[in-house]
Parts: structure tokens; C-alpha cells; sequence
């Protein structure tokens, strides 16, 4: 499997992932692999309906079929049957009400696939319908139906504002007022892997969920009060996962499934959303509606910026409001500017359930943000290029809430960079050669995504490394790997510390039972916050081999001697001494160094914003070649360029994967993508009306890291996971205004829109 | 999203023969049984994933006597005596296959739960055109979906992959 080499790893060289073998050949194992000879089949009956009083749910018809092992409601939840990490709202099967029609009435538990479905289209239930609520604005209206009415605000969830400088009355000093209102529809994360899990009992009454999701130890708290066992009981086991993007941030299948394991005496039991369920019951990116106005002097310079934002959290807070308010923290994208009034509005709908997706609200307001800033550029006819370096922020400025910057502030050397890209160069020459009814256009933006949670949430992560007896390291990966490659970093960054190749790592996967609490993976946080926590132990656990293995050597300096692939080795003799020599000098606890991290939070300014602000930001500078067909509306995005300032790189083909990657999505999200719910229904069912990109519709990406150290950051990283998500809305909009002077504020921006939007053009410029 | 193996008393039991990546099996299905579910439940390949059972994913792909399918759209007992390749059957012994090497070599995975597919198509695309241009592999793999790495690694894994098997011959 490893190659004879055994080159150490270095941090800022390319390296194939450690699990990378086991995926090619098939041999990964993700939580739908799992069989065993005698197993269950679970799953939910879904309402169907977006709105009502639930009255009876009946399953005595179901029960009766021969195979179904267990059909159970509401009644048989032990616990609170409530989750949600802030609010708690959500019920695991519902009780009083059905708020979206991808709530679970009823958990049905079967011996083979077939029977359990046949069984789930025996349960039914009595309800009271009620009328639905399915926009924000009208949501928020004195009459509107209420859609968890003890919550005091009524269908608001939270309100969010934030004024700097002198507000809104500082656009009486602004030379140019642009404004527009600007729409993004929800987005389906649309993993391959859909949520899937394997839940049992162990003898002494434990229960383990083997299941997808991002977040094992806070799921396992929210399991247990859920479904009222000791949160000690449970044990949660997450393999690498196929996928995520936020869409498993938090409980999906794991309550269902470790319900069902109560009721199976002892036998395990499966669950495995298909397609339809999967785009049904999970969260979506939240949609959103936002009003922007931004007041400009006539240098350039921003100025005055006006948001008010509705974001659609659906039925459920989840994390809707925390979606939001990052969003609004970024509200200015990277720009500095004093005088700032931003207000947000967090919705209960009846529509699907909101919840996190890579870039976590920034997405939405960005495609805004930098709409305006084009549009601001066009009355000034200042190039968008030169507007951006004009207002870029610099370590030292603050950002659109008032909160300085202090730490790396790289936006004006991703600018930079772009503007001596040839993709920027020669981009006039390449619009020049559009052939006969196509029209060429060429877009920018720019982006800030914070890392981490928010101040007053402690970010935290607990590296736990392990010198086996057998001579090789044990990383316990503290957090989930869902695809984006942090487990193979942290054997990178511990293979640098120890001068060890790939092939003397192991990684554990984490697991309640045997890995540390290290939070979630999200918040482009994995690398740094648990890489940090992973440096202090490795360095530790070098000292500790080092002074064990003096004792092998004739002398009593440990900068005497070294350690590398495989043994400790004298500067200057030959005399070489393997790691599994060295190991046998350690008692058991001493072989294992752990250690914690915190990540660095503002102290400051605590009030300014719901949860605090945060003080880490990536940056990115995007770029994208589009042609229109004039005739059709097709419109095709030919080239991207993205530079990212996400500090030193660790590896740079997983930094480049995690850039395309991102791209890809925004690409999908700028041209295709929308996740269409109609009065409560949803429309967009499959992966044949749910269109992401294929290989045929995305282009050459270009990626560029721009020069830049974080200090705080683990060999000088921050992160890379969210912030080139953000870009492709913007930057395909303004590329689309350039190349034929309309504008779709509202993505996907199809072909038909764009045909209805140069039909009005026409119509315009038509004299009368 | 799947199907358990045989039993359960639901309808009539066919007996099939199925060579999978070169071995004989001889295996229960009933009539409604996918080609995915058997090798996956019954054959314990789960290296074939599934992603959506509408054909829309490309999760599935495997080599149907040489040509790629989604197995998810296949019968079993329409794949009575025919020839699987499944991605445990690409490498040879120990020797991953060019591809597979190719896919380590030039990060064309992340998440990983597309790549078997996607090595079965790339695959069946260089068994036909051993010098494929960079429209050709995006072609050949634009029915299998990939979420995470936005394609360009590995269209280059495969274009890579050609090169190698070019040098071998």
C-alpha cells in the first residue's frame, strides 16, 4: 500500500491523502457500507403536508404486516423529542403540529427494505390543516399565521441590526446613490452520500450510532436529551463522509436511528435516506432577500452602505439565525467603509428548513454586495477592478461593522494578483472575438469569510496523538473529514513536527468513545483550530521520544540526536535506534500526548453583533469569463480565476481541490441551482430537476494562493473551506452586465431570464 | 436507499449467475432486485456506491460485459450472465490500476464517494480511446456527478492516466 520512500512530509508540499488508497479501490468503508448478517431497516413517515395541527397518528394497519418489527410516534420518545442547538424547536417525531411537509410522523422499523415501505404507506394520520406562511415579508405581517406560536416575535426569529458611523443619514454626503434589491434562491447541498446510519445496543446497555453527520459530540448531547438517556451512554462513530457542505451539520438521521435501536432487542438496525427524503428532510441554504444601497464619493470611495436582508429559515431555527447574522457581518464585503446601517430579519416559514451551507450566509449577501459595487463603478465609470483596490480593506482598518482588523488582511494582494493575470490582461481582446450572436462578458468579486465561531462561542479543539507499540503514530482526529481532507492535513502537520512519511500514521476517525471533543466541521475552522491543538502535542511527544531515547545513545544532549522516518538517528554516528525500540521505554500513558487549543476571539465589541464579531478573516479576489448566446439566453462561464488569501498553504493540491470545489457550487448556485418549494412542496425532487454542474458545465479553474502568513495559524494557514463559494453569484452577474448591460438579480441566472431580461432591453432601446 | 438480500418471503426468488470481476456467483434475486443491490448486499462490494437509484448520479457505474452502466438501472436478473467489473476488480493483484494511481497521484478525490464511478467510466472511455482529448474524458464522466472538486483534478487524473498507459505499451 505505501511506497518504499519514506519521505517525510513536509508542510507547503502536495501529498496524497491517507485515505485516498482505500477510495480508489472501494475499500473505504462510509456509514451506508455498513451490513451485517441480521439487521433492521428503519425510516420515517414524512408529512407531506406544510402546515397543521397533528391530531392522530395511525399505526396499528402497519404494525399488523408481517416483517415490521416496531411502528412508533411521539408517545414512545423518552425525552424532550425536541432538537435544534439554539432553540430546541424541532421535534425528532412530531407532536402537536406539522410545520413543513418534511417532518417525521411516525418511525417504522422493519426486517427488509420492502416491507418497511409497504409499511410506511400504511401509516396515516388525522390532521387540521392550517394555512401556510411561505414568503418572509408576508410571514412577518400582523395577521399572519403563526407558525410556533410561543414564540413571542411571531414568525421572527431574530432581528439583527448594526449602525456604525452616522448610518443612513451619512447618504446625503455620497456623490452617487446605487441601490437593488437582489434575491438568492435556497440550495440543496446535494452530497452524493445521502444521510445514512447504523445504530445498536451493546450489552451493557450503550447505544452507538455509527451515522453522517458533522458534529458527533454536540449530537450526542442533543441525543440525549432528546431522547432522555445519559449522554455517557451514547457513543457516536463518524467514518469519512461523502460529503456534507454544512448539510449535516447537526441531527438528521442520528435521533431516528437511536430511537429505533431502543425498540430492536439488541439487533442492529439501518437507515438510508433515499434521494427524495434526503432533499425533503435536510436544511437548505437559507434564501434570501436583500435591499442594498450604497452611497459612493466621487473618487470612488464607499462611503454609506444601506442592507436590509429577510432570510428564510424556514420551518425550524437549526442554525438559521446564526446563518444570518454571519452573512451581516460580512454585509460589506471586503471594503471598508465608515458608515454602515444593516438590519436582518430571520423568518419562520412553512418552506423547507434552513440551516448551514458552506459559506453560511456570506454567499448571499456577497452576491449583493459586490452587484452594487459594479454598479456603482458603471455611474462613476471607474473600472471595477480600480473601485475594489480603491476601498479594499488593510490589517488595521474595520470592516463594515466597526470591528478593526487585526489580524493578516490580504484583499489587495489577491487584487493584486488578479490584475496581473492574463485572464485579466488580455480579457478585452478575448470579448473582442465573440462570434456572430454571442456576446462576451468579463465579471469580478471580491469576498471575506470568517473562520471560526463566533466570539461568544468557544472555539476550541483537543489534539490527541498516540507513539503505538508497533513504532508508528496514531492521530485521533478530533474532527470529522467530509471530504475536504483535514485528517490527511493533520498527519502533515504532525509528519512535519515528527520527520515522519505518510505511511507511519494512522488516523482515527472520530469517535465519542475513543477521539476528543474538538467542536464541529464547519466554520472553515478543522485545520486550524484542531492543527494548532495537534502542533503542542506532537512538539510534546517529540521531546518525550527524544529523552526516551537518549538512553540508547553516548551522550546526553538531545539536540545530539534526531528524529526521522521510521527511528532516532545520531548527527554524527551511524547508530540508528526504531521508533518500536523507543516505544517499549514508555509506560502506556506516557506514549500518548493531547493537548488543547483555543482559537483567538475578540474581547471587544461584544454587543456590536448577535454571538460577537469574529476577527479572522480569509479573502478572496474572483474572476470570470462568461459568453452569451443572444439568440437562446445559453449562457456558459469559459474561464475562472479565484486568489485566495487563506495564509500559508499546507498542501497545495488540497488547497486547490478546496477552491475548484467551491467554485463549482457557486457556479451551480450562479447558473442552475434552486431549490424550489411551491406553497410548502417541493418541485425540485431529484438530481434531474435539482441541476448541479457536470464535468461538461463547469471550466478550467485557476487557483491562486496569494503571498500571506497568518500568525496565528498553524504553520501560517487559515481557512479555505467556505470563502470560494461566495464569488461565482457576483462574478458570473457582473460578467453577464458587462458582456450585454442587463442585470439578473435574482440567481440561477438562466437562460430564460436572461432572454426575458434583453427582450425588455430591446423594448427599451427601441425608438418610439 | 437500498434493498435487503433475498428472503423475507416477498415475491418469487430467481436463481442468476453473475461473473463478477472475474469470479462466478451464483446468487438468489427476486424479479425486482437491482444489479446495485446485489452487489452491494449480497456480494459485499460496497465499493460501488449509490447516490440516488434514478440514474441520475453515476454513483453506480460498473462495467456490464465491458460497457459502463448505472447499476441501479439494471435488473438483476437482466445481468443474468453477463460480465461485472466493479471497482474491486480494476486493480490487478496489489498493482492499482493507472487510473487509480492517477487519481491518488494528482488529488482527483476528495469526499471519495463518486470516485469508483468515475474511475468505471474513465475506464471504459480509455478501453475505447486510449488518447482521449480533455472534451472527450469530460464527456465520458459527465454522467457521473462529483460535489466536491468541481472536475478539474480529475480530468486531469485521466488524461494522465492515458499518458501512462501510452508509455506501457
Amino acid at each position: 500500500m505505501m511506497r518504499e520512500e519514506k519521505k517525510p512530509l513536509m508542510t507547503g508540499t502536495a501529498a496524497p491523502r491517507l485515505d485516498a488508497w482505500a477510495k480508489v479501490t472501494g475499500r473505504e468503508r462510509y456509514a451506508a457500507d455498513l451490513y451485517s448478517d441480521r439487521f433492521f431497516w428503519s425510516g420515517a413517515k414524512r408529512a407531506g403536508i406544510p402546515h397543521g395541527k397533528l391530531l392522530e397518528v395511525h399505526t396499528e394497519d402497519a404494525k399488523r404486516l408481517k416483517g415490521v418489527v416496531a411502528v412508533l410516534t411521539s408517545a414512545d420518545v423518552a425525552g424532550s423529542n425536541r432538537v435544534g442547538i439554539i432553540r430546541g424547536d424541532q421535534p425528532v417525531l412530531a407532536d402537536k403540529k406539522i410545520c413543513y411537509a418534511g417532518d417525521p410522523v411516525a418511525l417504522v422499523i422493519a426486517e427488509d427494505k420492502d416491507i418497511l415501505q409497504e409499511a410506511l404507506d400504511l401509516v396515516t394520520f388525522d390532521h387540521e390543516p392550517l394555512p401556510g406562511v411561505f414568503d418572509v415579508e408576508e410571514a412577518l405581517r400582523k395577521d399572519a399565521p403563526l407558525i410556533h406560536e410561543d414564540n413571542p416575535w411571531g414568525n421572527l426569529l431574530r432581528l439583527v441590526s448594526v449602525e456604525t458611523g452616522k448610518g443612513a443619514s451619512a447618504f446625503d454626503e455620497c456623490d452617487v446613490i446605487v441601490e437593488g434589491l437582489f434575491e438568492t434562491p435556497f440550495q440543496e447541498h446535494a452530497y452524493l452520500e445521502t444521510e445514512a446510519g447504523w445504530a445498536y445496543l451493546e450489552e451493557d446497555g450503550g447505544l452507538v450510532v455509527v451515522a453522517t453527520t458533522q458534529t458527533p459530540f454536540r449530537d450526542r448531547n442533543e441525543m440525549a436529551l432528546a431522547l432522555g438517556i445519559d449522554a455517557e451512554k451514547i457513543r457516536i462513530v463518524v467514518p469519512y463522509l461523502g460529503g456534507a457542505f454544512g448539510g449535516k451539520d447537526g441531527i438528521t438521521v442520528q435521533c431516528l436511528l437511536g430511537l429505533a435501536a431502543l425498540h430492536t432487542g439488541g439487533v442492529p438496525v439501518k437507515m438510508w435516506l433515499g434521494r427524495e427524503e434526503s432533499f425533503l428532510a435536510s436544511v437548505k441554504r437559507l434564501s434570501a432577500k436583500m435591499h442594498y444601497r450604497l452611497g459612493v464619493k466621487r473618487g470612488g470611495a464607499f462611503h454609506t452602505l444601506e442592507c436590509k436582508a429577510y432570510f428564510d429559515t424556514g420551518a425550524y431555527a437549526g442554525l438559521g439565525e446564526t446563518v444570518m447574522t454571519l452573512g451581516l457581518e460580512h454585509a460589506g464585503s471586503a471594503y471598508r467603509i465608515p458608515n454602515v446601517t444593516i438590519e436582518g430579519s430571520c423568518v419562520y416559514t412553512n418552506n423547507s428548513v434552513g440551516g448551514p451551507f458552506r459559506g453560511f450566509g456570506v454567499t448571499q449577501v456577497t452576491a449583493a454586495m459586490e452587484q452594487v459595487v459594479d454598479m456603482a463603478a458603471q455611474r462613476l465609470s471607474i473600472d471595477p477592478l480600480a473601485i475594489r483596490r480603491i476601498n479594499a480593506v488593510e490589517k488595521g482598518d474595520k470592516n463594515c461593522i466597526g470591528v478593526t482588523l487585526t489580524h493578516s488582511t490580504g484583499i489587495k494582494k489577491c487584487l493584486a494578483a488578479l490584475s496581473e493575470h492574463p485572464l485579466w490582461m488580455e480579457r478585452e481582446g478575448w470579448k473582442m472575438k465573440a462570434g456572430q450572436f454571442k456576446k462576451r462578458g468579463v465579471g469580478i468579486a471580491c469576498m471575506a469569510h470568517a473562520m471560526g465561531y463566533p466570539a461568544a462561542v468557544p472555539d476550541f479543539a483537543n489534539a490527541k496523538i498516540e507513539l503505538t507499540m508497533e513504532g508508528r503514530f496514531r492521530i485521533y482526529v478530533g474532527i470529522v473529514d467530509m471530504g475536504q481532507g483535514n485528517a490527511s492535513a493533520y498527519a502533515q502537520i504532525a509528519g512535519t513536527i515528527l520527520n515522519q512519511d505518510q505511511g507511519a500514521f494512522e488516523l482515527v476517525q472520530p469517535d465519542t468513545g475513543r477521539t476528543l471533543p474538538s467542536g464541529s466541521s464547519s466554520a472553515s475552522r478543522t485545520t486550524y483550530v484542531y492543527g494548532n491543538a495537534l502542533i503542542i502535542a506532537a512538539e510534546d511527544l517529540k521531546k518525550r521520544i527524544l529523552d526516551k531515547a537518549l538512553s540508547f545513545f553516548k551522550t546526553a544532549r538531545s539536540q545530539d540526536i534526531v528524529l526521522g522516518p521510521g527511528g532516532i538517528g545520531h548527527r554524527e554516528g551511524k547508530k540508528k535506534i526504531s521508533l518500536k525500540k523507543v516505544a517499549e521505554l514508555f509506560g502506556e500513558t506516557e506514549r500518548t500526548c493531547k493537548a488543547y487549543f483555543r482559537v483567538p476571539a475578540a474581547t471587544e465589541m461584544m454587543d456590536r453583533i448577535y454571538l460577537g464579531p469574529h476577527i479572522i478573516f480569509s479573502y478572496g479576489a474572483h474572476l470570470a469569463y462568461v459568453e452569451i448566446d443572444t439568440l437562446t439566453g445559453c449562457i456558459e462561464v469559459t474561464g475562472y480565476l479565484a486568489v485566495t488569501d487563506a495564509g500559508s498553504v499546507i498542501n497545495p493540491q488540497a488547497y486547490e481541490q478546496q477552491v475548484h470545489g467551491g467554485i463549482a457550487q457557486g457556479i451551480g448556485f450562479a447558473l442552475s441551482e434552486e431549490y424550489k418549494v411551491t406553497e410548502g412542496r417541493t418541485d425540485t425532487k431529484s438530481l434531474a430537476t435539482y441541476i448541479i454542474p457536470t464535468a461538461m458545465d463547469v471550466p478550467d479553474m485557476v487557483s491562486i494562493a496569494a503571498d500571506g502568513v497568518e500568525e496565528t495559524g498553524p504553520f501560517g494557514m487559515k481557512g479555505i473551506g467556505e470563502i470560494s463559494i461566495s464569488g461565482p453569484v457576483p462574478a458570473v452577474a457582473n460578467a453577464v452586465a458587462d458582456a450585454c448591460g442587463i442585470r439578473v438579480p435574482r440567481n440561477p441566472i438562466t437562460a430564460e431570464k436572461i432572454l426575458q431580461a434583453l427582450g425588455k432591453q430591446n423594448k427599451q432601446e427601441r425608438p418610439r | 436507499m437500498d434493498d435487503t438480500q433475498g428472503g423475507a418471503g416477498h415475491g418469487k426468488q430467481y436463481a442468476i449467475q453473475l461473473v463478477v470481476n472475474g469470479d462466478l456467483h451464483s446468487v438468489f434475486v427476486k424479479a425486482n432486485t437491482l444489479l446495485v443491490n446485489v452487489l452491494r448486499n449480497q456480494l459485499n462490494l460496497t465499493g460501488t456506491k449509490k447516490g440516488c437509484e434514478l440514474g441520475d448520479c453515476g454513483s453506480c457505474t460498473v462495467l456490464l460485459d465491458g460497457k459502463p452502466v448505472n447499476s441501479c438501472m439494471v435488473l438483476a436478473v437482466e445481468a443474468d450472465g453477463h460480465e461485472i467489473t466493479t471497482v474491486e476488480g480494476i486493480a490487478q493483484n496489489d498493482q492499482l490500476d493507472a487510473l487509480q494511481q492517477a487519481f491518488i497521484d494528482h488529488a482527483a478525490i476528495q469526499c471519495g464517494f463518486c470516485t469508483p464511478g468515475m474511475i468505471i467510466s474513465a475506464r471504459a472511455l480509455l478501453s475505447h480511446t486510449p488518447h482521449p482529448t480533455e472534451k472527450e474524458a469530460r464527456e465520458a464522466i459527465a454522467g457521473n456527478l462529483c460535489r466536491c472538486t468541481g472536475y478539474v483534478h480529475i480530468v486531469d487524473a485521466i488524461l494522465a492516466a492515458a499518458e501512462t498507459e501510452k508509455k506501457e505499451v
